[in-house]
């Protein structure tokens, strides 16, 4: 491992002094003088019209400022940034999506009133006296049964609740694959819907200056900048000049901040109504109810084989949950980024899924740690799985087999996207390595003669993520842009300030592009700060997620950086009286190549803000530069993961007993925080493998598991020790070589956990279990088989 | 209103609140000390883990008028003179944060859980630390942060 501070170091967080110190600012800890509270009246009913709301008692509350319903509601709906087209070309239905309910309730939390006062009590006891009046109506849960004729409807203009029916791949050269296939292996997967729990609830404090009319909103957001443009242009109507958000520290978000909530537009809204801020805070049985959900869907695929296991085709129809509105990005996450996806490692030559995108009853869906690639990655690793069953191949060898070989890249998948690098057989042969995949079956007999059962499982995956080349995505749908802004600011006395349009919360940038920098400028790193998330500071962002900070935002910041190093190297000659050809930069030093003259960055960083000996005629003054950076293609990483696992057969508890992961990110900057990463989304592998999923009632639509004593969190012993490796191809089109680590763990561990519970319950006769494998549903499965054997 | 004092990080503070106010609330809002986080509302996060009268408390579970007369210690009262407290500095060195939303109460956490009990195995910390959830991290380097803060306490 390098030493010092540059790229490769495990340099400590600069970060962590004001968290370890509770001197962190996170939303919440925001007060404005003034400052007034927001309850949100939320909806107890999954579906019912609004008979009548009456407001008259609240009003005369304690401390009531204002109240505010549907009725008084006269701004934009929250709009969604993807459009999606079905089969037929028709677009996508797109309902409006008031932040305050108008004439119906849609899902149990939706909002109905919001309430201003004094205090946040004064504002939740004035909210118990609104009386509303519904009449409820009989809600559709369950996206398996959402479009079957005769449910009831989410919204009238989506006929049996399909938002749209999508498709992707040759539907005919797939049919003549399965007609010439030796072998079909089918299998039918649920993807359980999760509520991605970052730790931090969401808040809002929304301000707004009469003297300037200037709005300000401070927000729990993983992308400041996506939020002033969709607020200011499509939902309040406040130009960008007008309108400053910031997201100051943010306790975690996992994709669930990156949606414009209803919340941040009515604070904003109502500051302005009221002339004082106005602050909201999610209780955490709000975040359950009403931050997007992630995953949920019910698919149906099959892979077609010649006689040797060699893969011919892949056939996939799959149903994904929107919830009752579209959220930001939720048309995009089980088309492009899922069902682009399936070609996985493996270059299956014929490849059609059909993807129907369903309304019902429940909180919003949309992108959550991995977002469609993690419903991707566990139904091919499960079918792949199945298959190496069923045709007696081992399943290793099957999976070598059928992987892209190694001298095939560029590759094009049949399914639009084109991976530029990787090695999945060298990923694999670490792996199994580090797990003693060799040794395992003496270790299934060890644990046999204690009574319990063991298995071993593997994942092999790839995720498409360094999200992404804007005439892509454009093409595709979507509604922005999606490269990435930076700024170097050197001051006159050689330090630095980056601003990065990307967000951290809890990536730790304030240390990589911190190392960045420093290495790239030759800067001690100490006298390296990074400025991100707030609009007045930041030029412009599309922010953090998809794994996209480093290798778009790192990006930005080498090509600022190399404008930086230009304009430098034509202040160092003018000084040094040479050519520009003749100026050479190292270690933050100036030379005139063939002399001993040396400027350092921070002499010219002097001279440019105190221009007495300067070019000035053709030169401005100053250093500092900005960079966009659009990718010119998605980056791929990809890797192995092998669960194994111990099932104790009297109680059905799985406990994980060694989990490896070997992963191709790419270039790493800081080790320490890649192997961070990888924890936690491991951890919130785990989470979806064994332990959380969010639970509906089918007949009335309340959600069951609304707090931390119904939904499972994995807490510390649940969750093994990780032994994480990297192995590095390098991303070919981006200037950093780097390709994304923040998703890895929840995108490639699931399948390898639950392939590896089915190896361990095989030998007593369970042949499928679904997520997430809790002990009473290993036993249950466990009861049922033998009760079959006994038959 | 009624009146309440109590101790906090060392100084002598006194202030009216409701009786339904929470101890997390009056330190929070009353005292500005916004290092203790709410994280749940219903006693099962920990991020509102705080020490009264040198035991870990979830200021969340707890009414501010019980605390009258107690001892406490939030997060910013760990560091003394200007030094990090081994436990935050064993979490810097492992990377056992990263967001450092719940970092608060999990260190608050870890000092009193290897206060009472010194020289823990990995499989105690783990079992000690459930009352505490970190969604970042899988925990893994949190665990070695626990241990070797333990370590640097010296059983303190």
């Amino acid at each position: 491992m390098p030493e010092g501070t540059g790229i490769g170091a495990s340099v400590k967080r600069k970060e962590d002094f004001r968290f370890l110190t509770g001197r962190g600012t996170y939303t919440d800890d925001i007060n404005r003088p003034g400052q007034t509270y927001a309850y949100i009246l939320r909806s107890p009913h999954a579906a019912a019209d609004i008979v009548k709301i009456d407001t008259s008692k609240a009003a005369k509350a304690p401390g009531v400022v204002a109240i505010l319903t549907g009725a008084d509601y006269d701004k934009g709906g929250l709009p969604a940034g993807w459009q999606i087209h079905s089969k037929d070309g028709s677009p996508m239905i797109e309902p409006p999506h008031f932040p305050l309910c108008k004439d119906k309730v849609r899902h149990v939390g939706d909002q109905v009133a919001l309430v201003v006062a004094e205090t946040y009590a004064q504002a939740r006891d004035a909210a118990e006296l609104i009386d509303v009046t519904y009449k409820e109506t009989t809600p559709v849960v369950s996206v398996a049964d959402a479009d079957k004729p005769g449910q009831p409807q989410v919204w009238p203009e989506a006929k049996n609740n399909v938002c749209y029916d999508w498709h992707i791949g040759d539907k005919a050269a797939t049919d003549a694959a399965f007609a010439k296939a030796a072998h079909v292996t089918k299998i039918d997967l649920v993807n359980q819907r999760l509520i991605p729990n970052a730790m931090e609830p969401r808040a809002a404090v929304g301000d707004f200056d009469r003297a300037t009319g200037e709005f300000t909103l401070y927000t729990t957001s993983q992308n400041p900048h996506v939020i002033r443009l969709l607020m200011g242009a499509f939902v309040l109507q406040i130009p960008e000049s007008k309108l400053r958000v910031v997201a100051p520290d943010v306790g975690g978000g996992f994709g669930s901040k990156i949606f414009h909530y209803a919340e941040e537009a009515l604070v904003t809204w109502a500051a302005g109504k009221v002339e004082r801020p106005v602050k909201w805070t999610a209780e955490r049985s709000e975040s359950f109810l009403t931050d997007a959900h992630g995953r949920d869907h019910a698919s149906h695929a099959e892979l077609a084989m010649d006689k040797d296991g060699k893969f011919l085709g892949l056939r996939v129809a799959t149903k994904a949950n929107m919830g009752a509105y579209l959220s930001t990005f939720a048309p995009c996450v089980p088309t492009y980024l899922y069902a682009t996806l399936l070609a996985g490692v493996y270059s299956t030559p014929a490849i059609y899924a059909e993807v129907k995108a369903l309304f019902t009853n429940t909180a919003v869906v949309d992108a959550y740690r991995g977002a469609g690639r993690p419903e991707a990655t566990y139904l091919l690793e499960r079918l792949v799985e199945k298959a190496a069953r069923e045709t007696g191949i081992d399943r290793v060898e099957i999976r070598r087999k059928n992987f892209i070989p190694t001298n095939a890249f560029p590759y094009q998948t049949p399914v639009a996207l084109q991976y530029d690098s990787g090695d999945y057989f060298a990923t694999l042969d670490m792996a199994l390595k580090m797990a003693d995949w060799a040794g395992f079956e003496k270790r299934r007999a060890d644990s046999k003669a204690k009574g319990k059962l063991r298995g071993i499982g593997i994942s092999t995956y790839i995720e498409a993520c360094g999200i992404a080349p804007s005439a892509v995505v454009g093409s595709l749908g979507a509604r922005a842009g999606l490269y990435e802004s930076g700024s170097i600011r050197v001051h006159p006395t050689g330090s630095v300030t980056v601003f990065t349009g990307t967000h951290s919360h809890g990536q730790g940038h304030e240390t990589t592009f911190a190392q960045l920098v420093s290495e790239g400028l030759g800067i001690p790193i100490e006298n390296v700060e990074v400025s991100h998330g707030d609009t007045n500071k930041i030029p412009f962002g599309m922010g953090t997620y998809g794994s996209r900070s480093l290798a778009v935002g790192g990006s930005a910041l080498v090509k600022a950086m190399d404008k930086i190093i230009a304009k430098a190297k034509r202040i160092a000659a003018h000084l040094m009286e040479a050519s520009v050809a003749d100026i050479e930069f190292k270690d933050g030093k100036f030379t005139v190549v063939g002399t001993d003259k040396v400027k350092t960055i921070g002499e010219i960083a002097l001279t440019a803000y105190v221009p007495h000996n300067y070019p000035i005629t053709e030169l401005e003054p100053g250093l500092e530069e900005t960079a966009f950076y659009d990718p010119l293609n998605f980056t791929y990483p990809g890797g192995c993961h092998i669960c194994e696992v111990e099932i104790d057969p009297d109680t059905g508890q799985t406990t994980i007993l060694k989990f490896t992961a070997v992963d191709d990110i790419g270039r790493v900057i800081n080790p320490m925080i890649v192997e961070g990463q990888v924890h936690g989304g491991v951890a919130q592998g785990i989470g979806q493998a064994l332990l959380e999923a969010a639970a509906y009632d089918n007949e009335s639509g309340q959600l069951l598991t609304g707090s931390y004593m119904d939904y499972a969190m994995p807490r510390a012993d649940d969750v093994p020790n990780i032994a994480v490796a990297n192995h590095v191809t390098l991303c070919t089109h981006n200037p950093l070589g780097a390709k994304g680590v923040g998703e890895v763990g929840a995108i490639g561990l699931p399948p390898a956990v639950i392939n590896a519970v089915l190896d361990a319950l095989r030998p007593v006769g369970v042949e499928d279990i679904t997520m997430p494998a809790t002990p009473y549903k290993v036993w249950s499965a466990m009861q049922s088989a033998s009760k079959k054997a006994a038959e | 209103m009624p009146t309440v004092s109590m101790t906090v990080n060392g100084k002598a503070v006194t202030g009216e609140v409701e009786g339904r106010t929470l101890l997390v609330h009056f330190l929070r809002d009353k005292l500005h000390l916004t290092g203790t986080h709410v994280g749940c509302d219903t006693a099962q996060c920990g991020a509102c883990t705080v020490h009264v009268n040198g035991k870990a408390v979830k200021s969340c579970n707890m009414l501010a008028l019980q605390a009258d007369g107690a001892q406490v210690t939030t997060i910013e009262g760990l560091a003394q003179n200007g030094s990090l407290h081994p436990m935050q500095e064993a979490f810097r060195d492992n990377h056992g944060l990263q967001c450092g939303f719940c970092t608060p109460g999990m260190v608050m956490a870890a000092v009193a859980l290897v206060q009472d009990a010194p020289g823990l195995s990995e499989e105690e910390i783990r079992h000690g630390l459930e009352g505490n959830i970190c969604r970042c991290t899988g925990y893994h380097n949190i665990v070695k942060a626990v241990k070797a803060g333990a370590q640097a306490m010296g059983g303190k």
